[in-house]
């Protein structure tokens, strides 16, 4: 049924887009001027006749299901069930109304899955009607204009701009999406995890807290000493340093080499070559780390009498220093060449090295442009999951030893989240709690290093 | 005092170690990449071999259940059972095996040995009742023993091949009846759980169908975002957000992408999980940004006197940005497009958590069936333990990586040929 709204909806459309360009030749024909390029009046014709009908279209579309549920188990509300309960009465209704369901039909169940049914059929017939009376009040009004020659190219316009207006919308939707979806159930959470219990808690364990069915009553004792984070954001920031301790030496070198060193040949063939490594994606690095430098630091442990686990936070950090340093190699580059040429030219005049130079005098007037580099190559780095997934632990254990196994926050999400879930278990909900401290740590470094960033360049442009 | 010949040479000296070590961080770099390209090469490139072990097999009406006397229709042949065709002609490659040898036999194929038995009388009929060779696949233990990939002076309880099944192993190798040719199913299989049936046409599916959702949604939104907040928007608090959203997106980590993904396209809108078209949304969201930034770039680089030429010309300001800056800013905007494309091709995470791990056998006909992606389908053959699927994931990998250098050249040659370069 939507589909053949729609298609009438398009095909409307195009046809009035023709319909609306003859009336235009008809009205030239008249003697009379036209107010804008025929086209115009075919856009005219084709905009109303698509955008009322479209918009109610697409909301109708939307709150359907919603206001069909509501009306559904409005019999049932009075009965004082769970929510989850709920949903599960009003699955069975409607696949018992599609004629799939096989299971116990009570008098109740029937009666609602009739009045879904019902429902249904009412609300499509009638979203059907109504869409082509709009069509035809909302083309037969716009024709009307036309008859009278009225302007259209501006009319056009400006619902143009409203429309990239609309568009330009979008980054903000994301946000509120990304906020709203990750606020929401960790408010949930924090209903039955105390809030400083998950800061400051000691034990990341959520496997223990299994939830067979959403109506069980929930047993506070299950959930206490499960979700405290600390573990998981040590690993977390132990994993980043551990990564920025291979990306900054080197990035910051070959950043600085290729800024002031390099012949221009070698730079031309040399950055292009380094930023490959941004762009291999991260599943593949993960691979390479479990596969190859896990297993190779074992090995080195073992000759030397150390005992390495096969996934160490070194090895998962150290792949990913390497996955970052072109994002610290290629900004320093940039900083470094923003530097203003006379700074270099009065210390050569003094009679400095090169590496005098870029030691004393342009690292340090670059220094604030390489902080915004790097604490944005440490959101990276935080935010990094596959490599954590596949090459260090899935358990959050405290350690600062790299050569044992730990987990982080991305990782974490990731193994609560990998295959179904419920959302009113609370380990669900832990992992969107997670997801939320993740968004705001990174979204602070972001703010800072891009308003240092920002503010450098000011200095020097 | 100090010698002041010596004091520069020591400068000199420190001059050089310092370039030195800019030297080698880059080289360091490029190491790390060649040593990482070679490995994934090394190992991966055997996948694109098949191991087959030819194999008489006895077409005996006996054991297809059928009448000897009478020539059978096509119908008869394909609902006839091949179970029995192949284990009798599995034992006769050894006359004194017993039952469990006959078993042992058996595992040294996929599976699907029955198929490829019934596949080759249905195509050649007329070899019912005779004893013919045909080639049926080899598990993928006996893929890895012959591509050299197995280790086999570990002691036998510790291998997945026994003693007896390599005897008869290297008497059909010496024979010269194992063979190997180019692994076509490799590219036309879909998932499987057996090493050697598995291929990337499910998950080749999945990414295509995501990344046509991701470009149909964020290209056209992308695009007119660019041109209202490059051309149109007025310098205000509302613009300024919206920049400052813009950015920080670019700058969340991809799982946050995956949480609203499943909090919001799954939970509140209940789309379908586990499909493309939810993981192609959830990746047009990352990749919005990304186009946003490059188009309002190049929309930047469009010199002002073509919109002044086109205003003075009596041109509309809509009519000015859609017939002229708009399309000299095309290229600029399909390369950041391309490049966006490339990065959410290469994304795993936010698929996993929208349920796009599902173990899918079947390809995909459409965005709306479940599927996995090709980075997802390197993730789940990584996590798997068999020795077969190694060089499977690096296989994988290399096809991904060709289709991401692919995009980017793409993209390299769209801003070469058709930008227009102003002076």
């Amino acid at each position: 049924m939507n589909s053949v709204i729609f298609l009438t909806i398009v095909l409307l459309a195009l046809s009035s887009y023709f319909f609306g360009r003859k009336k235009a030749f008809a009205i030239r024909s008249s003697n009379t001027r036209l107010t804008a390029l025929p086209k115009f009046y075919g856009y005219y014709l084709s905009i109303w006749c698509a955008a009322p009908a479209f918009i109610i279209f697409s909301l109708w579309s939307i709150f359907e299901p919603t206001v069909v549920k509501y009306v559904v188990l409005q019999s049932f509300s009075d009965q004082g069930l769970l929510e989850g309960e709920l949903n599960l009465i009003f699955e069975k209704a409607k696949s018992l109304s599609r004629g799939q369901f096989s299971g116990e039909i009570t008098t109740a169940l029937q009666a609602a899955a009739d009045k879904y049914a019902s429902l249904r059929s009412t609300a499509s017939a009638s979203k059907a009607v109504i869409i082509l009376c709009l069509l035809i009040a909302s083309i037969a009004y716009a024709y009307n204009r036309l008859s009278k020659n009225n302007r259209t190219r501006e009319p056009v316009e400006i619902f143009l701009q409203w429309l990239f207006f609309f568009a330009s919308l979008a980054a903000i939707l994301t946000t509120v999406g990304i906020v709203f979806s990750l606020l929401f159930q960790t408010i949930e959470f924090f209903k039955i995890i105390p809030f400083f219990d998950y800061l400051f808690g000691m034990h990341w364990y959520p496997a223990k807290a299994f939830v067979r069915d959403a109506s069980e009553a929930l047993d506070p004792s299950m959930y206490s000493d499960t979700f405290g984070a600390v573990p998981v954001f040590a690993g977390t920031f132990f994993i980043a340093f551990i990564a920025m301790c291979v990306a900054i030496p080197v990035g910051l070198l070959s950043g600085i080499y290729l800024a002031e060193y390099a012949s221009k040949k070698f730079r031309q063939f040399a950055k292009p070559i380094v930023e490959i490594l941004a762009g291999i994606p991260t599943v593949v690095y993960g691979f390479f780390a479990a596969l190859t430098v896990g297993p190779f630091l074992k090995d080195i442990g073992t000759a030397v009498g150390l005992d390495v686990s096969a996934e160490s936070a070194l090895a998962a950090g150290a792949v990913m220093g390497v996955m970052i340093i072109p994002f610290v190699s290629s900004l320093s580059d940039d900083v470094i060449n923003s530097v203003p040429q006379n700074l270099r030219d009065g210390s050569y005049a003094m009679g400095a090295t090169k590496s005098e130079t870029i030691k004393r005098v342009i690292f340090p007037a670059a220094l604030p442009g390489i902080v915004g580099a790097i604490l944005l190559a440490v959101s990276r780095a935080i935010g990094e999951t596959m490599i954590v997934v596949m090459a260090s632990g899935l358990a959050a254990n405290l350690t600062f030893n790299p050569l044992e196994s730990t987990s982080t926050i991305t990782a974490q999400i990731v193994v609560i989240l990998i295959g179904d879930q419920q959302f009113e278990d609370p380990k669900t909900q832990a992992a969107f709690a997670l997801g939320l401290t993740l968004f705001v740590v990174t979204l602070i470094l972001n703010v800072i290093a891009l308003s240092i960033v920002k503010k450098y360049r000011e200095k020097y442009d | 005092m100090i010698n002041r010949e010596e004091f520069l040479n020591k400068r000199y000296k420190a001059e050089k170690r310092f370039q030195m070590y800019g030297k080698s961080a880059i080289i360091l770099a490029l190491l790390f990449l060649a040593v990482f390209l070679f490995k994934i090469f090394s190992t991966g490139y055997t996948a694109f071999q098949k191991t087959w072990i030819i194999v008489p097999i006895n077409y005996d009406p006996e054991f297809m259940y059928l009448d000897a006397d009478q020539k059978p229709s096509m119908e008869d042949l394909q609902d006839s059972e091949y179970f029995d065709v192949g284990i009798e002609s599995f034992a006769a490659l050894d006359q004194n095996a017993n039952e469990d040898q006959i078993t042992d036999i058996k595992r040294m194929f996929a599976f699907i040995f029955e198929e490829e038995i019934k596949d080759h009388i249905l195509l050649n009929p007329d070899d019912f009742g005779k004893i013919v060779e045909v080639k049926l696949t080899a598990s993928d233990d006996l893929d890895q023993v012959f591509k050299g990939n197995y280790p086999r002076d570990l002691p036998e309880e510790r291998r997945r091949v026994n003693d007896y099944q390599l005897k008869i192993f290297d008497k059909l190798n010496s024979e010269g009846k194992v063979v190997s040719n180019f692994n076509f199913s490799f590219f036309t299989n879909a998932d499987s759980r057996e090493a050697e049936l598995a291929g990337i046409a499910s998950s080749f599916m999945g990414s295509l169908f995501s990344i046509l959702v991701c470009l149909a949604v964020s290209f056209p939104v992308a695009l007119l975002a660019a041109i209202y907040l490059e051309e149109f928007a007025p310098k205000n608090r509302l613009t300024d957000f919206i920049e400052v959203n813009i950015n920080n997106l670019a700058a969340v980590p991809s799982i946050v992408f995956g949480l609203l993904g499943l909090g919001v396209l799954l939970a509140v809108f209940g789309l379908p999980r586990s499909t493309p078209l939810v993981g192609g949304i959830t990746l047009s969201l990352m990749t919005l940004p990304t186009i946003i930034i490059a188009a309002r770039a190049s929309l930047k680089a469009v010199p002002p006197s073509i919109r002044e030429a086109a205003l003075a010309m009596g041109a509309s300001k809509m009519q000015t940005t859609l017939h002229h800056t708009v399309p000299l800013s095309l290229p600029g905007t399909l390369s950041g497009t391309i490049i966006g494309l490339a990065q959410a091709l290469g994304e795993t995470a936010p698929l996993i958590l929208i349920g796009m791990v599902a173990f899918v056998n079947t390809i995909p006909g459409s965005p709306m069936d479940p599927a996995a992606s090709l980075p997802v389908q390197i993730y789940i053959w990584a996590e798997s333990a068999e020795r077969g699927f190694v060089e499977k994931v690096s296989a994988c990998i290399m096809v991904l990586l060709i289709f991401l250098v692919l995009m980017n050249l793409a993209a390299q040659m769209i801003r070469h040929k058709f930008e227009k370069k102003w002076n």
